[in-house]
């Protein structure tokens, strides 16, 4: 099948803004992804497209893009979605400066990752087996099990970057390292939970969603990123894990 | 161009670049040079375990997976770097734990482990529960968790920042050249101590689980520097890549009890591992799925299997070996292997859950590389003379730990035992030695090449290149081999590079992350590789592990119980050489699953 692809392009050597672009291409199949239509348009039409991919199987993180007005990982859309005559406009994730093309400065996504320190803290020592060494921490399954969902969180940049509230006022921490923070709050094995409560109890914190709810829909890997966030909130007010 | 100076760089930030920061940051100035952002490496592609004799859920002990590790890699693996492994493993993943991995967990709160192909009880030969699991998404969790102890120790890194070149003065390493992704400015790293963890090269192939930035780097640099490559013929298939896409499917679902089955319904890896069945080692495996497509028993005569984790045929296939079932459910699935479940809807429309997967063998690991001993020095020749201040960990290394074949879970041991160990010896040696002086030309080859490409003016773009390269590999290096073919594929590989050189034309002639110079770059890197592997496999006239050719059936220890040494030679020669086997306990034997 035929497909036609739009582009938003912009080379800071060359263009004074963006602009779009539109490309055709032939013998596509239901079941090419997204990613791969770049990349032929990339190696076969113009080799000055620019977008990050590395993985192509949805566990890297490096293709979060804007596709047909959605954020998704341009390796886990498949053509078959968009009909018999598909056309797709791709363009990069929202509320990030454009550096080329598809391709956004990171920086100020991982400054508000590294915000909310994280990394678990536990400054007891650990157990020790019969032979002296050290042993796992002990973890029940239902422990383990509170905060499972936000493990599965790749760094993508998708939630924060479909957040109105994100894209409102960019000091927002913004969804993704909320669910960071959700990921070693809910960790029972975790000791610096004060501290990181206070940092997302900040203006610039966990109050400024608004629970509107894109960023759920947003995330590639199906995390239930607003109920974390709500879980956050509810951590907040209790000053304690369980509430 | 700007110089920049640490005590040690880390080239590569997967799990053995993280491991070996963390650890030579403790005492050492510390950067960490990649191309990618740290969380973006393929590492995070690892799925079903890693593998530590805990003892957790039954009887086990680390020379158990010492000898499983020997017999996998199918008597080619150094038995001294087998036992630290093995050994080493433990601590390790206790190490993780303590980080604050999520393992999944026992009813009594230890880490859960699963089985894994080649993981045996030594006394019974049944498969052993080995494999530390968080679901289904463990190297996710080793990556996110040592990247986050990173930033918890303030390790500095230079991200998308591509390595491109080693610095050498004489024979001393002094440092490396970077691209700076962002407005492609050269930048020099001088070092006292440096150690590639850039990953493996699977990109060489048409069919593969690999990310596409798996394009051996490290290794090629290396070996443009005078650096051999050791054991390049043993290249692993894994048995179940999705059909078509090839993107890894667990051992894990095997290790659940998920079986294969051919295209008349047979569970046929009965007639070829009768002990352990699905969970034989990987090129058991994937030489038995080639077979079976070969005489016409695929699905519906075409080219893939089917993986079957269904609750049906699992508890079928359980209650025949008297093991109870009931645990096995939907649920259980979704939870143990989440990702599985995602990426058969996803990627083949599949349900999992109710239906089998189509797979078929996908080019996945790299056991040869750049040659080290067990402190992850790198090794300039078979005397095993070190080269002081150079280092080499993960899949970018030959320590020789898997020998011949890899056993599941052990790219991850590995990563974290000999990246800890690359760390805390580059630390020490730079503790202790002075920093090199960098030759005042030191980036003049790489810049003029790196301009060659921006400014390539021929008529091939580079893609036409790389796809006969992949289906080159693909068609004549792949799971079995023989002579003839290999010949023909080095032939076109050493016709590709002769035109990579002289007639490629690319169309990104700006410097703002310009990934159509560094692509073609990578290209050139993989066709170097690609032609070091089929050049060692035609060399090797045995078979043995990964290495099945059907000219030459048998393993030949009597001649071949050796490691692969191959040099670059002036601009196109290749010298090959050879390094003995360590062997402290294990004598080879005949291999059965």
């Amino acid at each position: 099948m035929k497909a036609t692809i739009r582009i938003r392009r912009f080379n800071p050597e060359k263009d004074k803004k963006p602009y779009w672009a539109t490309y055709t291409l032939e013998d596509c199949e239901p079941t090419n992804r997204v990613l791969e239509l770049l990349h032929r348009i990339k190696w076969e039409q113009d080799g000055t497209l620019t977008l990050r991919r590395s993985c192509a199987q949805g566990i890297c993180g490096s293709d979060a893009m804007r596709i047909n007005g959605r954020n998704r990982l341009a390796c886990k859309v498949l053509l078959q979605e968009f009909g018999e005559n598909p056309k797709i406009q791709v363009e990069p994730i929202l509320g990030l400066p454009v550096i080329k093309d598809l391709v956004v400065d990171m920086e100020p996504f991982f400054a508000h990752y590294r915000a909310v320190m994280p990394y678990l803290v536990n400054e007891t020592p650990p157990p020790v087996g019969p032979d002296g060494k050290p042993r796992e921490r002990l973890q029940s399954v239902e422990a383990r099990e509170r905060f499972d969902d936000t493990t599965k969180c790749i760094l993508c940049a998708a939630c924060t970057t479909s957040c109105p509230s994100f894209w409102a006022n960019g000091a927002y921490v913004g969804p993704a390292a909320i669910v960071q923070a959700h990921r070693f709050i809910f960790d029972d094995r975790d000791q610096l939970l004060k501290e990181r409560l206070d940092v997302l109890a900040d203006p610039d914190g966990v109050w400024r969603c608004r629970t509107i709810y894109n960023c759920t829909p947003a995330c590639p890997r199906g995390i239930e990123v607003t109920r974390a966030i709500g879980e956050v909130k509810k951590a907040i007010q209790a000053g304690k894990r369980d509430f | 161009m700007q110089t920049h100076q640490f005590d040690t760089i880390i080239l590569g930030a997967g799990g053995a670049g993280l491991m070996a920061a963390l650890y030579a940051s403790r005492s050492v100035s510390v950067a960490v040079i990649s191309k990618l952002y740290p969380t973006r490496s393929h590492t995070g592609a690892a799925l079903g375990g890693i593998g530590a004799a805990l003892g957790n859920e039954e009887e086990d002990h680390w020379e158990w997976h010492a000898f499983d590790t020997v017999k996998g890699g199918d008597y080619l693996t150094d038995q001294d770097a087998a036992e630290i492994l093995a050994r080493e493993a433990i601590d390790a993943v206790i190490e993780l734990e303590h980080m604050g991995l999520p393992f999944d967990r026992t009813k009594e709160g230890k880490i859960a482990q699963r089985r894994f192909g080649g993981h045996t009880n030594n006394v019974t030969g049944k498969p052993v529960r080995r494999a530390c699991h968080a679901a289904d998404r463990t190297g996710h969790m080793i990556l996110q968790t040592l990247y986050q102890q990173c930033i918890k120790n303030n390790v500095t890194f230079f991200d998308e920042f591509h390595v491109v070149d080693l610095i050498m003065n004489g024979d001393r390493p002094a440092g490396a050249v970077a691209v700076c992704l962002r407005d492609g400015s050269l930048h020099l790293f001088h070092a006292k101590a440096i150690v590639f963890a850039t990953g493996g090269w699977g990109k060489c192939w048409e069919v593969t689980s690999n990310a596409h930035s798996m394009t051996g780097d490290g290794a090629a640099i290396a070996f443009r520097n005078g650096i051999p490559l050791e054991d390049m013929e043993f290249f692993q298939f894994h048995p179940t890549g999705l059909y078509p896409t090839g993107f890894l499917i667990t051992e894990g679902v095997r290790g659940e009890g998920g079986v294969l089955i051919n295209g008349r319904g047979e569970r046929f890896m009965e007639r070829y591992a009768p002990k352990v069945k699905d969970l034989a080692s990987r090129d058991v495996i994937s030489r038995a799925i080639a077979i079976e497509l070969r005489e016409g028993r695929g699905i519906k005569g075409k080219r893939y299997l089917h993986l079957d984790l269904t609750p049906e045929t699992v508890r079928r296939y359980k209650a025949e070996a008297g093991e109870n079932a009931d645990y096995y459910t939907p649920q259980y699935i979704e939870t143990k292997l989440a990702e599985t479940c995602d990426q058969g809807r996803t990627y083949a429309g599949i349900d999992p859950v109710t239906e089998p997967l189509p797979i078929q063998p996908t080019a996945h690991y790299a056991m040869g590389g750049i040659p080290t001993n067990v402190n992850a020095e790198v090794i300039a020749d078979s005397t095993n003379r070190v080269i002081p201040g150079l280092y080499a960990a993960g899949e970018c290394a030959c320590v020789s730990v898997h020998g011949a074949n890899r056993l599941g879970t052990n790219s991850l041991v590995d990563l974290i035992v000999f990246g800890r160990r690359a760390g805390l010896r580059a630390a020490e040696y730079a503790r202790g030695a002075a920093f090199v002086p960098m030759p005042s030309d030191a980036a003049r080859r790489i810049e003029s090449e790196l301009n060659r490409i921006r400014t390539a003016n021929g008529s091939t773009k580079p893609y036409v290149l790389r796809k006969k390269m992949q289906s080159a590999m693909q068609d004549f290096v792949g799971v079995f081999r023989n002579g003839k073919d290999m010949q023909k594929a080095l032939d076109i590989i050493r016709e590709l590079r002769r035109e990579f050189a002289t007639n490629i034309r690319i169309d990104d002639r700006g410097h703002t992350f310009n990934t159509d110079v560094l692509e073609t770059w990578e290209l050139g890197c993989l066709l170097e590789l690609a032609e070091v592997t089929a050049f060692s496999a035609l060399n090797r006239t045995e078979s043995r592990g990964a290495h099945a050719r059907e000219d030459y059936e048998k393993r030949d220890d009597q001649n071949w119980l050796k490691h692969t040494m191959v040099y670059r030679e002036g601009e196109e020669g290749l010298r090959v050489d050879y390094k003995p086997v360590v062997i402290t306990q294990y004598q080879p034997k005949e291999r059965v699953y």
